[in-house]
């Protein structure tokens, strides 16, 4: 009976096993694919049988795109745009998320819901307006038309975000300052700002990502080479006539380096963020 | 100086202190939201929007338009299917992959090392997602290849080209990307399970399977409820990882909501009429929004 049992539990182990391998290959073989396609010459994409390690080995789709100054400048916008809305957001989401934690106010369950929702909101519907908005204010084809538009997708999160983690900090903190004179703004940048370097962490990180992501306002609200992001750039790619498929595969490899970098590094961070809102 | 005193000027301070706080945040929901809002339903009732304006009121004659499109019925279709299908085919492999890395039969090492791989698929755009899977399925590409050996299909599939399989592709690739927010949930809510339910199974001689049903699945039923909303409002809204495989196409094969407005706003420059689908668009999406507000309140 006994080594029945073993033996039994030596099968579902192993069972196991071969169901997390299987998992494995799911999960992981099409980006191996991307990666290692990346590396071939643009006749090895498709050779047959395919070649599971690359033939030959070159760089040479990764030395087309980072020698070429339009696909440079893609590169150089998402950085841009990425980086100055996630620094408004953070400040912005802040303060939003310090008035939530700190304060009982007419309207707070109202406002936090209405902050929620604004989650769900589908692209597709505000798209309409802002094509409206940036056109008659002549903003179309121009940074600003998106970090405008970027802000009302990154800006829940990061108060949901924010919040959450400055309701984890003690109160008595901010009550220290109010006793010795000091006003809770006084409170807010010399003492929950320093010690909220973690949270401020999480939610630059996610908010760097959504920007680094976002495609349907980058393809609708711009126009001209000098104003797209690497979304933008890739689906350019595709759309052209002779397929480049090792460029296309070098491009989505490098615009997909700041989130491999980041989950590598920060994997903690990059987790809370993404599950900032289900979770909550 | 004043009568009030310092005490009282703090208690006022206290009172506008936190309107003030969030008065940026109010200024941005504003005027990039409620307003936007505001203008997509005012558009939908005009002649024409935004190029060669006509302002006057054109009655639900854009949303008799819609309704009486077999397109729009189509996409609604599609995007139902698609939606539904990614969903539970999120949340079974999320399950099926939460069981088992949480499972004590393997080694913590290998646990890691395996949970950081089988979250990749969620770091990539839905660009990225779709050039990958336009390189795995193109025709000579690599999955053809291993089904042709395998001898599961005789000749090559042109998976995204054909109107049999393209809605099935699409759905295949964002099942790919999408598993893994519900196996994040899923391993946390397992790790929450308390461990004396399942010592008490034992003592009464529950079997695995038995302990999975009667247990597990009901102690993780609220993450799979709220997550599955969650992902039902967002896959429903996806668009780049269509409109970069498929385009809609070929012919309607693939058409779902986002990319029939769009297409009605911007290959076709009628932003009225794109106006009324996004409106209704965003209905459906209240409708399912306040249902998961009340979901996460009652929790």
């Amino acid at each position: 009976m006994a080594r029945r049992n073993t033996r039994r539990e030596k099968l579902i182990t192993l069972a196991l096993h071969v169901g997390l391998l299987a998992g494995l290959f799911f999960a992981a073989f099409p980006i191996y694919w991307m990666l290692a396609s990346s590396f071939k010459t643009n006749g090895e994409i498709f050779a047959l049988p395919p070649t599971i390690l690359p033939h030959v080995f070159t760089f040479e789709a990764y030395a087309a795109i980072l020698t070429d100054p339009v696909k440079l400048r893609f590169f150089f916008n998402s950085y841009l745009v990425a980086a100055v809305v996630t620094i408004l957001t953070v400040i912005i989401a802040l303060l939003a998320a310090y008035g939530f934690s700190r304060f009982n106010f007419r309207g707070k369950a109202a406002l936090s819901t209405l902050i929620i929702s604004t989650q769900t909101l589908p692209p597709i519907t505000l798209l309409i307006p802002f094509f409206g908005l940036v056109v008659s204010y002549g903003l179309f084809d121009t940074y600003a038309a998106l970090v405008l538009t970027y802000l009302v997708f990154t800006l829940p999160y990061a108060v949901l975000l924010l919040t959450g983690y400055l309701n984890t900090l003690p109160r008595d903190l901010d009550e220290a300052v109010a006793v010795d004179g000091g006003s809770s703004w006084t409170a807010l940048w010399r003492v929950i700002v320093p010690i909220s370097v973690p949270g401020i962490v999480a939610t630059s990180v996610y908010t760097f990502l959504l920007c680094w992501n976002e495609f349907l306002f980058a393809l609708t609200l711009t126009k001209s080479t000098d104003m797209r992001t690497v979304p933008i750039g890739i689906q350019l790619l595709m759309g052209q006539h002779a397929f480049e498929w090792n460029q296309m595969m070098a491009m989505s490899v490098l615009g997909s380096l700041p989130l491999l970098v980041i989950y590598l590094i920060a994997q903690r961070y990059f987790l809370a963020g993404m599950a900032a809102g289900s979770v909550k | 100086m004043t009568a009030r005193g310092p005490k009282a000027n703090y208690k006022l301070g206290r009172q506008i202190a936190p309107y003030l706080y969030l008065s940026p945040s109010l200024i941005v929901v504003g005027l990039l939201m409620l307003l936007p809002m505001a203008m997509v339903i005012a558009y939908s009732f005009q002649e024409s929007a935004v190029l060669r304006p006509d302002t006057s009121f054109a009655g639900f004659r854009h949303y008799r338009a819609i309704f009486g499109d077999e397109v729009f019925w189509a996409s609604l279709w599609h995007t139902l299917y698609f939606t539904v299908a990614s969903v539970v085919m999120h949340m079974a492999i999320g399950l099926a992959f939460a069981l088992m890395l949480n499972s004590d039969r393997i080694s913590p090492m290998l646990r890691s090392v395996l949970r950081v791989l089988y979250i990749l698929p969620w770091l990539f755009t839905q660009v990225i997602i779709a050039v990958i899977w336009r390189l795995m399925l193109d025709p000579n590409g690599v999955v053809n290849s291993i089904l042709v050996d395998l001898g599961i299909i005789g000749s090559k599939v042109a998976w995204f080209s054909s109107v049999e399989t393209a809605l099935h592709a699409v759905t295949f690739a964002n099942i790919w990307a999408g598993y893994p927010l519900f196996m994040v949930s899923l391993l946390a809510g397992l790790q929450g399970i308390p461990k004396d339910l399942y010592e008490a199974a034992d003592i009464d001689g529950a079997t695995g399977p038995q302990k999975l049903v009667f247990i597990t699945i009901p102690q993780l039923m609220p993450i799979i409820v709220s997550i599955s909303l969650l992902d039902f409002i967002w896959t429903m809204q996806v668009f780049p990882l269509i409109w970069l495989t498929t385009g809609g196409g070929p012919i309607y094969a693939t058409e779902v909501l986002s990319t029939y407005t769009y297409k009605l706003a911007f290959s076709q420059y009628n932003l009225a009429q794109a106006a009324a689908s996004a409106v209704t668009i965003l209905l459906i999406s209240i409708g399912l929004t306040l249902f998961y507000i009340r979901h996460q309140k009652a929790r």
